[in-house]
């Protein structure tokens, strides 16, 4: 849920998830105007896509590659959106997760991440993800992955949304805490090492 | 249809509410050879007649394969149809690039027809002069439809447009109701004896005769020109079958067979 301002976080109640129409829900790491712009596009595209009222929709493969004809398009105009996207979606069944950074690079994964995410989240996924996770098995990886983040991220907040995307719809849940351990022995004392003059 | 005082111009009204140019237009799609388009649960078929402008010419391109899950058939101003296809062609390359996914056959047909009604309401552009039947297949199954030089899109179960189409419709009708439960070469042989109906003079043979196919699984693609010659055939054949012999069943001649002293009859002990 936060908001840089440089290398301070400054805002603390940002929504970096957002539902795209029936099918897609997007997240994005980087430049928050940046992303709010690309939701206003989406907004467009999906908004045309209803008023065919045809039934045909967007699903999360259209929804991603439209995003990264979007994304190479603007880096080769040396003006990107500074952003690292990633959506998830599921359509007629068929489940679908991939990302799009600012410089055009796109892939489908079974475990995306945005900034800090990938050096620390993404090696915890590959040692524990694995096919027909239950939604909870795959709440506790996220937020065991999240807490590893806010310990070791030092622009990270404790205050986090968790969205779920299935054949029915989008949900986000409301902002919330994750439980920290600061008993360690060495955070009791902390002068113990070098105790100084005052 | 006479010629009026209200059919020069396309943007000119008769008294009635009439367009006659555009009436004009769609007359020419009854002047080009037949085509015919029809669907069932699984597949959508194209059939045409071909024309030829002399002994020592090629029969004239009527299927035009717009994209992988979409084909046309046309009748009329074989240019104008030319170049109608290569516009689809576009705009399903283009959605491609976007979305890679293929472009919804419902959403093609509305922009060809609205590329169409532009051309009713211009002083400076002709009306086209073709009829296009699509055929396509997207999430919601295979699909048929007419496009008119008016600017109006219909969808069909099945259809034939062109000359001598009424012959083709009258042995759709006849048949339609079975299509959603035909299989893809049931369904091919109706478009071919369909169009065979439209046919006035002359037989069908693998040169004169188009034969497409779209369906779950398979790409749209026009038959080869052998393998139409064959379904062709087969009709043949099928027609000329006498009814089957019925082969006299040995053993029913003679008395009833007296079973009391057959043994024991199975189910008793």
């Amino acid at each position: 849920m936060g908001g840089s301002y440089g290398s301070t976080l400054r805002y603390k109640s940002v929504q970096r998830l957002k539902p795209i129409g029936k099918h897609t829900l997007l997240g994005a790491g980087g430049e928050i105007s940046d992303f709010q712009e690309i939701v206003r596009y989406l907004d467009e595209l999906i908004l045309y896509d209803n008023m065919w009222d045809d039934g045909n929709s967007l699903g999360p493969k259209e929804v991603h590659n439209y995003l990264n004809r979007l994304m190479y398009n603007r880096r080769n105009k040396f003006n990107p959106l500074w952003n690292t996207l990633v959506l998830g979606g599921v359509k007629n069944g068929q489940k679908y997760l991939g990302t799009v950074n600012m410089i055009g690079v796109h892939y489908e994964e079974n475990h995306v991440a945005t900034g800090f995410g990938n050096h620390l989240a993404r090696p915890i996924f590959r040692d524990e993800w694995h096919e027909d996770m239950t939604f909870e098995e795959g709440v506790k990886l996220l937020e065991k992955c999240m807490l590893v983040l806010l310990y070791r991220d030092r622009s990270a907040v404790n205050k986090l949304q968790i969205a779920k995307i299935t054949e029915e719809g989008a949900t986000i849940s409301e902002p919330y805490a994750i439980k920290t351990h600061w008993e360690l022995e060495a955070f009791k004392n902390p002068a113990t090492g070098a105790v100084g003059s005052w | 249809m006479f010629r009026n005082q209200y059919d020069t111009d396309v943007t000119t009204w008769s008294p009635a509410g009439r367009l006659f140019q555009v009436e004009y237009a769609m007359e020419a799609v009854k002047q080009g050879s037949a085509a015919v388009g029809l669907t069932s649960k699984t597949h959508a078929v194209l059939v045409s007649v071909g024309k030829t402008n002399s002994e020592f010419s090629s029969y004239q391109k009527k299927i035009f394969k717009v994209d992988d899950h979409i084909g046309v058939a046309i009748a009329g101003l074989t240019a104008d149809g030319r170049v109608l296809s290569l516009h689809m062609r576009s705009e399903c390359i283009h959605y491609k690039f976007l979305y890679d996914s293929p472009l919804p056959v419902g959403r093609l047909v509305v922009q060809l027809a609205d590329k169409a009604q532009v051309c009713t309401q211009r002083s400076w552009t002709r009306p086209y002069g073709v009829g296009l039947l699509v055929a396509g297949l997207d999430e919601t199954g295979p699909h048929l439809y007419l496009n008119c030089p008016s600017g109006n899109y219909f969808e069909y179960q099945a259809y034939a447009i062109g000359a001598r189409s009424q012959a083709a419709k009258t042995y759709l009708e006849r048949k339609f109701e079975t299509f959603p439960e035909c299989s893809r070469d049931e369904l091919i042989r109706h478009g071919v004896i369909s169009v065979r109906e439209a046919l006035a003079e002359g037989k069908l043979n693998g040169s004169n005769c188009s034969v497409a196919v779209v369906g779950a699984g398979e790409a749209f693609s026009i038959l080869d020109p052998k393998m139409v010659q064959q379904i062709i055939d087969s009709l043949d054949d099928k027609n000329e079958e006498p009814p089957a012999d019925v082969a006299p069943v040995e053993g029913e001649q003679g008395a009833v067979q007296d079973d009391t002293d057959q043994g024991v009859a199975p189910m008793e002990t």
